[in-house]
């Protein structure tokens, strides 16, 4: 008996040592994020801002994205919302986010002496975190977040490998017949192709996102998406023969419906594939898995001379302030700050991220250049002023997966991913009856 | 037929070991050469990965924090799932059947949406971002299953045995202390090294109810190393490699329980 | 039943399920009870008002989601061939170290490891061994001279779940081993004994002997099998991602993305609902098919 009870008793007091509340000192601003590489960067950032302006801002790490966007919707339910964190979701969420009173409308800073916060920021990443008038979600317009960098995707390809295969590698493919011109030349050199994280189907969705503005031309895409043009018209059914194209003519590394996005950096870093479509943020893992990777960057293919050819970008990371916050002001003046030229250099510097800031881009290493020359000719669905519905989406890209596997065909996916669409705007009408 | 068998044997002994082994020999390379340098023994040992692992992974408060957090979580499960099982096989009282069929209903329903229930209930409790917010829930999880093993334990315990003890002027209390547990010490030790495994791994509720870094367990430390893009692989299976090496001295202690064990009260059913 | 004892006994015996019950009914019954309300209601997980659509989220789980239900088919699939060959081989590895306890101890240990290890490290030399460029599976398969069989493993739809299924039991059969084992190990040699002095076959003593006394650790075997297995995820995620198309989608991916990607948060309680409803029936039927088994 005796035993027990002092196996009870241990176990009372470790319950009670856990009861405690930490005594921490609440800080001013507090800042939620999610990037681990970035971390000790932010760190060193808000010492300085501390020292410089007598505000304590801390940040606190939350890994992976996934507990992170848990952790924001939990907090959302119990407002425990820290000053400043980040909303990885789709504008839908986004607006939802805004309607529940949670996020402060940023506007009137940004227009504030003439629009200088506005004004220094690129604007294609700072539109995706604003709501145009009209707006489908009915959130009032303006700007709720701040983009702290860009981002954009294009592809890569390795210099080496293509003069192994006999391509030129100051001259990528710029047009479709060149690239599946160059496709037959990988597969005689018996070089793997493209590789990509495409089970992440978002991936996916970027690719053929790019080669829909370019193949219809953006209104046209805009107007499937308001649901005034059905995905069977023949520029959809294009748009999906494109992929079907790319697999017969040996264009893909094997795996690559189901690969991770992180399986496919190591492949490409380390030089068992010729191409690979990427954000910019992969100079940053190439550099630490092979420094000597000799690779250039270069643009979708074009497809439709008559129409450009847009890429995916936009804030990479973003953050919004807390509306029922009473820190509120100090949390805005902190991220002006954070955004200006020399946090932005420093962030660049340590990070190899893209700068939001326009002023900022001489910090960054020559291949990040490469990049950035193309943030003009940027999208992003966060910035279209209608939104697709997340069902028609997954349909969209799991059914290139299907015709990426030669189980469906192109035309076979259109009228699925337009099946959907109506059944979800029957959906939508009933719910509003 | 024998060198058949230890053929198989081999062979799968082989393949458990093979990614332990490339774990530990990765935690000795460089970034660059980790899945260039295809060699079982790396040709330079980077001791400084664990040393960065221990550092930068904070791996001094988290590694006392999950011992804290394994301990209480597995002594809380042990104590209050051997007490009700004992209840379930050996007391009668309204409801025993409802309550443990109940018990063992929630065991098989897994419920991914409940997360923010419970948040929101720690959080109303007042006890969100402290330890006790953090281990009552998880005592919670591994109470049904454990009472599911024990009570099986229990339902064997010999009738004599329980009438002696009664003779003797036993209470309930001292049959269930020096009768019945000792019986199910196999079951015990199943549910101390199952449970202790999976406080010992979890991160998504550390993650969701704990804000202060003094509180996390040791898979934060290993989150560090994972960037959104970014992965620093050596240093990553250098922390792997540390938190392993606990868990399965854990095992190498347990599992003489086991073995002498399940059979006694599986068997006699 | 209640009524034989004194209400002070009564008293006494709900102290010892009383931790129990309380710890049970704050963290499992009211979480329950929410998420079976929030089923009932159209919401996206964030606004603060929802709409109240009564069972219309189960009736379209049920006759209007076949992506679902080939999730499950899919997670039912894995645990099939779990229970059959993961189980089988736990079982052949058990009677093998019980007989032959030359380096049992270490078998012992090493059969364990698998459990033990990160989901991290798993998925990154799965991730390598089938990869279909460089892997592994394919090299040997080369060496061999099958270099025909050469394939994307993961990426293909006939092999891609049978190959998620492949590591899962890699994974678990540590588990099984060990309960399997002990069961073994507790069966009295005299029994054994007896037998060889009857001059009864190996194969005899299997049957009559091995099997009867193990029907219970079987069961309990089978009913962790199917609960680990249908709640496979971590898996599914490191390696294919649910695809190609919807090939190796599974419940629980089904129900996070309804959460996350699709806004659905209400809808996703439902699922859950479905899948927990449909493991109990599952699990129920097993444990009153043993009990039925164990009166004949």
């Amino acid at each position: 008996m005796h035993r027990f009870r002092s196996i009870l008793a241990i176990f009372i007091i470790l319950l009670m040592a856990g009861c405690g509340k930490p005594k921490v000192k609440g800080a001013d601003v507090v800042v939620w994020h999610w990037m681990t590489d970035r971390d000790s960067a932010f760190l060193a950032l808000a010492e300085k801002y501390n020292k410089e302006k007598g505000v304590d801002v801390k940040f606190e790490l939350y890994a992976p994205s996934e507990a992170y966007s848990s952790k924001i919707r939990a907090a959302a339910q119990t407002n425990a919302l820290p000053e400043v964190f980040g909303v990885m979701a789709e504008k839908r969420d986004f607006a939802a986010y805004i309607k529940a009173g949670h996020i402060s409308n940023l506007t009137g800073y940004m227009d504030a002496q003439d629009g200088a916060w506005k004004k220094s920021l690129f604007e294609k990443p700072l539109a995706m975190n604003a709501f145009l008038p009209g707006n489908e979600f009915g959130v009032d317009p303006g700007i709720y977040g701040v983009p702290i960098d860009v981002t954009n995707i294009l592809f890569l390809y390795n210099k080496d490998l293509f003069k192994k295969a006999g391509l030129d590698p100051e001259n990528p493919p710029k047009t479709w017949p060149e690239f599946l011109a160059a496709g037959k030349k990988l597969k005689a050199a018996g070089i793997p192709g493209l590789v990509s994280g495409w089970g992440e189907i978002w991936m996916i969705d970027c690719l053929a996102s790019n080669f829909a503005f370019n193949v219809m031309g953006e209104e046209k895409v805009i107007e499937t998406i308001r649901g005034n043009v059905p995905y069977t018209d023949p520029d959809w059914v294009r748009v999906f023969t494109l992929f079907k194209e790319m697999k017969d003519n040996s264009l893909l590394a094997s795996g690559i419906v189901t690969m991770v996005n992180k399986t496919a950096e190591l492949i490409f870093a380390n030089e068992q594939a010729a191409l690979a479509f990427n954000g910019s943020w992969c100079v940053n893992v190439y550099n630490g898995m092979n420094p000597k990777l000799n690779y250039g960057v270069m643009l979708p293919p074009v497809v439709n001379s008559q129409h450009p050819m847009i890429i995916w970008g936009g804030a990479g990371s973003s953050f919004v302030v807390n509306e029922k916050s009473p820190n509120k002001e100090q949390a805005v003046e902190f991220l002006k700050w954070l955004t200006a030229p020399e946090q932005q250099a420093f962030l660049a510097i340590e990070t190899k991220n893209l700068p939001s800031n326009k002023n900022s881009l001489s910090s960054i290493p020559p291949i990040l250049a490469e990049f950035a020359k193309h943030m003009d000719n940027t999208t992003h669905p966060n910035t279209f002023p209608v939104s697709e519905y997340p069902l028609v989406i997954e349909a969209f890209d799991k059914g290139i997966q299907g015709i990426l596997i030669g189980e469906k065909t192109p035309e076979q996916i259109a009228q699925e991913v337009e099946a959907m669409k109506q059944k979800q705007k029957k959906a939508a009408q009933q719910s509003q009856n | 037929m024998n060198l058949g068998v230890q053929i198989v044997l081999l062979t799968v002994a082989v393949s458990c070991i093979f990614p332990l082994v490339w774990m530990v020999s990765s935690s000795f390379k460089t970034q660059a050469t980790v899945f260039k340098d295809m060699s079982l023994i790396p040709k330079t040992f980077n001791f400084k990965n664990y040393v960065e692992a221990w550092v930068d992974g904070h791996f001094g408060i988290y590694l006392f924090n999950s011992i804290f957090y394994t301990i209480t979580v597995v002594l809380g499960i042990v104590i209050i799932a051997s007490l009700a099982a004992y209840a379930f096989a050996r007391l009668r009282f309204p409801g025993r059947n409802l309550f443990f069929f109940m018990f063992l209903a929630s065991m098989m329903i897994p419920l991914p949406g409940a997360f923010v229930a419970v948040y929101v209930l720690v959080t109303k409790l007042g006890i969100a971002n402290t330890r006790l917010g953090y281990i009552l829930p998880q005592i919670n999880g591994g109470l049904a299953m454990g009472i599911f093993l024990i009570k099986t334990f229990f339902d064997k315990m010999p009738k004599d045995l329980e009438d002696a003890g009664r003779i003797d002027g036993c209470t309930k209390f001292g049959i269930y202390w020096h009768i019945a547990l000792p019986l199910a010490k196999p079951a015990l030790a199943v549910v101390i090294i199952f449970n202790a495994l999976a406080v010992w791994s979890e991160y998504l509720w550390a993650m969701l109810v704990l804000s202060d870094k003094n509180l996390m367990p040791l898979q934060r430390g290993l989150m560090v190393f994972q960037g959104a893009h970014l992965v620093q692989y050596p240093v990553l299976m250098a922390g792997i490699t540390i938190t392993v090496i606990p868990i399965i001295f854990l095992y190498l202690v347990m599992q003489k329980f086991i073995i002498k064990g399940i059979s006694a009260g599986a068997l006699k059913g | 039943m209640a009524f034989k004892e004194k209400p002070k006994a009564i008293f006494e015996n709900y102290l010892f399920v009383l931790p129990a019950l309380a710890m049970f009914f704050t963290f499992s019954i009211y979480p329950f009870y929410k998420v079976f309300q929030l089923s009932l209601y159209n919401w996206d997980g964030i606004s603060p008002t929802m709409k109240f659509v009564g069972f219309s989220q189960f009736k379209d789980i049920f006759f209007s989601n076949p992506v679902w239900w080939s999730s499950m088919g899919n997670a039912a699939y894995i645990t099939l061939l779990a229970l059959i060959i993961q189980n089988a081989l736990a079982l052949i590895l058990a009677l093998a170290v019980d007989k032959d306890i030359k380096g049992g101890n270490a078998y012992r240990v090493i059969f364990y490891l698998p459990p033990v290890l990160s989901g991290i490290v798993v998925g990154l030399i799965w991730n390598w061994i089938y990869d279909g460029n460089y892997g592994l599976l394919n090299f040997w398969l080369s060496k061999i001279g099958l270099a025909h069989l050469t394939r994307a493993w993961l990426a293909e739809p006939k092999t891609a779940l049978t190959c998620v299924a492949i590591i899962h039991m890699w994974k678990g059969f540590g588990w099984g081993f060990v309960i399997l084992l002990a069961g073994l190990q507790n069966i009295p040699r005299e029994l054994y004994e007896a037998a060889k002095v009857d001059g009864a076959s190996g194969w005899d003593t299997f049957m009559r002997i091995t099997i009867p006394l193990m029907v219970p650790v079987f069961v309990l075997v089978s009913i962790l099998t199917i609960l680990g297995t249908m709640n496979i995820y971590d898996l599914i995620v490191a390696t294919t991602g649910g695809g190609p198309g919807y090939h190796t989608e599974v419940p629980i991916t089904r129900i996070l993305a309804s959460m996350r990607y699709t806004s659905r948060f209400g809808y996703a309680c439902a699922q859950g609902l479905v899948f927990g409803v449909v493991l109990l029936i599952v699990s129920m039927t097993q444990i009153w098919f043993s009990k039925y088994l164990k009166q004949e």
